[in-house]
């Protein structure tokens, strides 16, 4: 199918995308990567009345260091992610979660930015954000800048706190160094398809013990979310499978997922006491 | 590991042998580098483009319909309803009334004043673009009055069950049955049962599958005065012109059907759509060219699907594991209209379940139930998958039963080599094979005994994944087929195949061929055939097909038949320009004809070295025609028609050994083994593509395809993001195998390959994961095994049971009982 | 309409496009390079995979406006002059394709594939072409064609093969 028509602006600079933004009317779509924009608006399922093109703005690319975050640039593609030497030293979760985006063609052209603010929770990248407690750089006509943690990012299913007329500019993480394990542990029918549950888990150790624990869950419900009762049973622990294992068992508690074609509530969670055992081994070391 | 020797090597003797030797395919060079005529390519002068506006109601009135709107649109050039053409669109053919009293409520291309399935065609905008059109369309108003859908056959049949179409006295189209006793092929059935020893009974559900052929249908019609040239991606040319003409009224020799390249089929373009006459009947209106190509989500939207079909089976045996009695009833869904061969897919399985095994007494009843769905038709196999299925999950239930082994339950029961040609309790005459022997290369071939005791390893230590293996040991009717038989299957044409050969005056060599490939390869393998029987050279010859303009007569490519008869035709058509050469050759060399040796393409005269003449100089000679025989045409070109006595019977063993995780269901197939006996090989290398193709399509009906309806009627898997089509990673390695026994009643002494893997897998794979968990209690799991159904099998009991998603019809709370078959039996 | 200025198979092309125009759309219908195809309507078959600058993407999820300014190589600009590409004779030696209506986008894969992974596994390759459907083939041979061209093009010291433009 071929999209419904609509005006076109192609900024080249935040700035200028602010203003075609709000210049662009009632229904305004930002592309970036485009990976689920444009098939949505080919089934006619989205018909905006004007798109705001912003591949190039290049400012909103690459990744670097800040002190002890990296900073990812909202349009830096999920190819450029996984490339990344910064993100293969500090952000391997971010690296295992990327990888598992969709196929090459579509991470050459998908962005980190893009699928954060889809904020589909059966997207990989949420979870991970959430776990890793980023923070989103939010711009505003006019230049104004804040920042939202994600805790508050993610609002609802398909919806974000990011207001009308703003840009998602960068998203800091923590830098997490080589006392960190981690995993992001994906469970789908086929390869190509979105997560049924996946479990982005980050793990530090000290010794033979867990001294601090991320745990973030994908499609687990309208939102990521984050595994809290899971953390706190393992921060302090000894690292064995059996503490893992009885900690995990807490990973679906206060979720209400939803049921689809691929799985009812009680499946999942069943699956994500599964997979965050399975994560968390994984991230220990064990 | 085939077992016979390569028929390729060359000896002093006789030239090297084109048939049997790995050609690469002609075809390729133009696929791979993008230079080839798919049928959406094709633009004509002032062409118009055509798109559908589609019912998003499962079943309705149409109570308002305005285009006005839409006709007002820039570009557009016509707005169509039902209205428009109610007197001329006539009925969607369907060619295979399998009963005289089936019920054909006739399928209009374009709804007149009521939908029946959700994608329905209902308006039609003609524009000068693409893209113009499918905005109009948007314009469009339509208002239904809902009525009550249909969706479950077991519901549909029930009595006072809402109607699909109101002019019908019920949902079922047909009631067939097949019964040996009284067909003289098998003693009774009841009796037999009511002596059994053991009686197993199972409910099988044959999930609606979508043939999901990579390239969407697409119609190009060209008009010049009163021709019509439709351009189609179908697998059928020759049938859709006839069809199309019969349909149109539009005269048969008024039109001519060309399919250029076609992008997979499958049984999918085995059709005659409603898109391909509405362009031919816009073209006429508006005399202008029309194209019309689908999208994807209107592919797996209104194409055909496939299978779907409620199964219950029982066998009876003898505490000793000897088979007694096979009795079959099936709920067929036809969907909302019977297409094409809708009623007839499961008329053409039913023969198909005894499966290899001697069973003395056989009956088969099915009802064809009408739905508010998209009419099911062929799909890769088309009935025989879903006979095989039955079968061989079946004979692991009584395996299971009688505590004994299922490949011993098998050999038990099974043909031996030495009883060929066998008379099966269906009546149909397997032709030859040895099943111990394609078995025993595939236990060796998937490391059976190692593979063994890892299970037993596995269990014993309690590991959370299981290890399984499934066992299918198969047969297949292909080669469709003896036109006689056709015919007393009420089939509305005959099975023949037509080849002509001509030869060009430089020596190069045309073959038409009336089986129109759509991926197959028929190019390379016609051309090795030609090669050998003429002893030109297999870069001399060229093949041609698909277009009835050049091939006029044919039956097109479905039913594993083109090697088998279009193949046999072409062996036949060369027969003839030896024997129309030979006359010339005869007299140009001044010598009785039974004089003459042919070989190597080349007129030699017995005891005269080198007086002879190669075919290619006759060519040459009787273009020329200065010097020919009295009494004879001058042109040594041959046309045949073949029509096959039998049908073909490929056999193979299929084993998978599957990985099965206890703690989240998900399966994995560790390792996949076949063994095939195709008959005589003319291309190892298309044969063993044809295999992969097949198992990919097979195991996939086993883990992951299912078209969905929800309670609405709506095709919820209406897009490649929920139909699951599997990508290379959601595949295994496939490690394949050849045993040959020619088939006795073609000269190519070939059996059909196309069909084999999607037929065989699908049980092999079920059986492998139930075999991993049956310990757990697990009896069956539901098609397609998701690691949900999987882990509630293991957990909760039952077959895995419900779909998710509420309101969806997907057989959801179906169990299977043991008492499946009294519960049918009403 | 917005105008475009894009480089396809070493021509280059000035056109008026529609903003909504898809890239596929733009080069099957305006440009003829129909040997591009469309398989889907969700970026799921990668049937319509080119490279634009150099990366592989699925033509039907970029917008034609998009590849103003930029390189793009379609299947019908891999192969120098009558020599083909070493994907495109691997397709053909080791039968990877049936149909051949995935295999334009299949083979763009692979070329990305392997200039991303000069020497990949069995599982690599698997999962380098995972957003390409076959229906056709069950991928197996698709596997050993890859698997000939990386041998191939290592051999020849010719995995770093340019991939965008023709190469005259």
């Amino acid at each position: 199918m071929i999209p419904a028509s609509f005006a076109y602006a192609r900024p080249t600079t935040v700035d200028e995308a602010l203003q075609a933004i709000a210049a662009g009317g009632e229904d305004v779509k930002i592309l970036a990567g485009g990976q689920s924009l444009i098939p949505v608006m080919r089934l006619r399922l989205a018909a905006p009345e004007t798109v705001v093109d912003i591949t190039r703005v290049t400012e909103l690319r690459g990744v670097r260091e800040d002190g002890d975050s990296l900073v990812i640039g909202a349009m830096t593609t999920h190819h450029d992610v996984i490339t990344d030497p910064l993100i293969a030293q500090y952000g391997k979760l971010i690296a295992e979660a990327t990888e598992t985006v969709a196929d090459p063609a579509v991470r050459h052209r998908g962005t980190f930015g893009g699928a954060l603010v889809h904020a589909d929770p059966a997207g990989d990248l949420p979870a991970v954000a959430l776990a890793l407690d980023a923070e989103f750089v939010i711009a505003g006509l006019g230049g104004a800048r804040r920042t939202v943690p994600a805790t508050e990012f993610f609002v609802d299913y398909l919806t974000t706190a990011l207001a009308d007329g703003e840009l998602l500019v960068e998203v800091r993480v923590p830098k997490l160094g080589s006392d960190w394990g981690v995993r992001y542990e994906k469970f789908n029918r086929v390869a190509q398809a979105w997560s049924i549950v996946a479990v982005a888990a980050a793990v530090r150790r000290e010794g033979s013990r867990i001294t601090e624990a991320r745990i973030g869950l994908t499609n687990m419900g309208s939102t990521p979310i984050r595994a809290r009762a899971v953390e706190a049973a393992l921060v302090g622990a000894d690292v064995s499978l059996e503490t893992v294992t009885a900690a995990a068992a807490q990973a679906a508690e206060g979720t209400e997922p939803s049921s689809d074609l691929n799985a009812q509530a009680d499946y999942r969670q069943h699956l994500a006491r599964v997979l965050t055992r399975r994560a968390v081994t994984a991230a220990a070391g064990l | 590991m085939t077992l016979t020797e390569d028929p390729s090597t060359a000896t002093p003797d006789a030239p090297a042998k084109e048939v049997g030797s790995a050609r690469l395919r002609k075809e390729d060079a133009r696929l791979i580098t993008g230079k080839t005529t798919w049928t959406d390519n094709m633009v004509l002068p002032g062409m118009l483009y055509m798109s559908v506006l589609r019912s998003p109601i499962a079943h309705a009135t149409i109570s308002n319909l305005d285009v006005s709107a839409a006709k007002d649109r820039p570009n557009v050039v016509a707005v169509y309803t039902g209205q428009d053409f109610k007197d001329e669109q006539g009925s969607i053919p369907c060619a295979w009334p399998v009963t005289p009293d089936m019920v054909n409520p006739g399928h209009p291309s374009i709804a007149v004043d009521s939908v029946n399935h959700v994608g329905e065609a209902v308006a039609i905008v003609v524009a000068r673009s693409r893209t113009a059109a499918v905005d109009a369309v948007e314009a469009i108003d339509v208002d239904y009055e809902p009525l009550p859908v249909v969706l479950d056959m077991e519901e549909a049949v029930k009595e006072g069950s809402a109607l699909v179409h109101d002019h019908t006295e019920s949902n079922t189209s047909y009631h067939f049955v097949f019964d040996a006793g009284e067909a003289g092929t098998g003693t009774d059935t009841d009796a037999a049962f009511d002596a059994a020893e053991v009686v197993v009974s199972r409910r099988f559900v044959q999930q609606r599958l979508i043939p999901a052929f990579m390239e969407p249908r697409s119609v190009v019609v060209g008009v010049t005065g009163d021709n019509y040239t439709l351009w189609s991606a179908t697998q059928i040319p020759h049938i859709l012109r006839v069809m199309a003409a019969l349909t149109t009224g539009i005269p048969e020799h008024k039109l001519r059907v060309i399919a250029p390249d076609v992008g997979g089929g499958f049984g999918g373009k085995l059709q005659v759509n409603p898109e391909e006459i509405l362009a031919l009947l816009i073209a006429r209106r508006l005399g202008k060219p029309i194209k019309w190509t689908e999208t994807r989500s209107e592919s797996l939207m209104t194409a055909h699907h496939g299978r779907d079909q409620v199964q219950f089976i029982d066998v009876a045996a003898d505490r000793e594991g000897n088979v007694k009695g096979l009795r079959v009833r099936l709920l067929a869904d036809m969907g909302a209209y019977l297409r094409l061969i809708t009623p007839g897919v499961p008329a053409l399985g039913a023969f198909m379940f005894p499966g290899i095994y001697k069973f003395p007494a056989y009956r088969f009843e099915c009802d064809g139930v009408f739905t508010n769905k998209v009419p099911t038709d062929a799909y890769r196999g088309a009935g025989r998958p879903e006979a095989t299925f039955a079968i061989e999950r079946i004979m692991d239930e009584l395996a299971v039963e009688l505590s004994m082994d299922p490949m011993e339950l098998r050999r038990k029961n099974w043909i031996n080599a030495e009883e060929f040609p066998f008379t099966t309790v269906a009546g149909l005459s397997y032709d030859s094979g040895d099943y111990e022997q394609a078995t025993q290369a595939a236990l060796e071939l998937l490391g059976y005994d190692e593979l063994r005791a890892e299970q037993a390893r596995r269990r014993e230590s309690g590991d959370p994944v299981q290890l399984g293996i499934g066992i299918s040991t198969f047969t297949e009717m292909c080669g469709l087929a003896p036109s006689r038989v056709l015919g007393s299957l009420s089939f509305g044409a005959g099975g023949w195949e037509q080849a002509s050969i001509r030869m060009l005056p430089t020596g190069k060599v045309e073959v038409v061929t009336g089986s129109t490939p759509h991926g197959q390869g028929h190019e390379t393998a016609w051309s090795q055939i030609v090669a050998d029987e003429l002893g030109v050279p297999f870069d001399d010859v060229e093949v041609l097909h698909g277009d009835t303009a050049v091939s006029a007569r044919g039956l097109d490519t479905y039913g594993s038949r083109s090697l088998v008869v279009g193949g046999t035709a072409v062996v036949k058509a060369a027969e003839k320009v030896v024997a129309k050469a030979r006359k010339v050759a005869a007299h140009l060399l001044e010598a009785s004809e039974d004089d003459l040796e042919f070989s190597g393409g080349r007129f030699s005269v017995k005891g005269t070295p080198g007086a002879g003449l190669a075919i290619q100089e006759i060519a040459l000679a009787i273009f020329a025609s200065h010097d020919y025989p009295e009494g004879i045409e001058p042109s040594i070109d041959a046309e045949a028609a073949f029509d096959p006595t039998n049908f073909s019977f490929p056999h193979g063993t299929h084993l998978c050994a599957m990985e099965v995780d206890t703690d989240t269901g998900f399966v994995k197939i560790r390792k996949y083994a076949c063994v095939d006996d195709i008959g005589n090989i003319v291309n190892p290398i298309i044969v063993e593509g044809q295999m992969h193709g097949g198992l990919a399509q097979g195991i996939s009906q086993a883990l992951y395809e299912e078209a969905i309806y929800d309670a609405d009627g709506n095709l919820t898997t209406g897009t490649f993001v929920d139909y699951l089509v599997p990508s290379a990673m959601d595949l295994p390695h496939f490690d394949t195998g050849n045993t040959t026994h020619a088939a006795p009643d073609n000269p190519l002494g070939a059996k059909g390959v196309g069909e084999a893997g999607c037929i065989a897998s699908t049980p092999a794979v079920v059986n492998a994961a139930l075999d991993a968990v049956r310990h757990l209690g697990v009896k069956d799991i539901l098609m397609p095994m998701t690691p949900e159904r999987v882990w509630r099998a293991i957990h909760q009991g039952g077959d895995g049971g419900a779909r998710a998603a509420e309101g969806s019809n997907a057989y959801g709370g179906a169990r299977t009982t043991e008492s499946g078959i009294e519960e049918a039996a009403k | 309409m917005t105008q475009i200025n894009v480089r396809v198979d070493g021509a280059s092309y000035s056109d008026d496009v529609e903003p909504r125009t898809l890239l596929v759309h733009y080069l099957r219908e305006q440009l003829g390079k129909v040997g591009t195809v469309v398989g889907c309507d969700t970026s799921n078959c990668g049937a319509c995979t080119v490279h634009l600058d150099g990366e592989s993407v699925k033509s039907c999820t970029v917008l034609a406006v998009q590849a103003d300014g930029s390189e793009v190589t379609t299947i019908e600009g891999v192969a120098d002059g009558a020599t083909l590409h070493p994907v495109q004779k691997a397709f053909h030696e080791q039968h990877g394709l049936q149909c051949g209506y995935c295999t334009p986008g299949m083979i763009m894969a692979s070329i990305d594939l392997l200039k991303n992974n000069p020497d990949p596994s069995e599982h690599e390759i698997r999962e380098g072409i995972e957003g390409n459907l076959c229906r056709c083939t069950g991928y197996q041979n698709i596997v050993k064609a890859v698997q000939q061209a990386a041998g191939e093009m290592s051999s020849a010291g010719a995995h770093s093969v340019e991939t965008t433009g023709a190469q005259a």
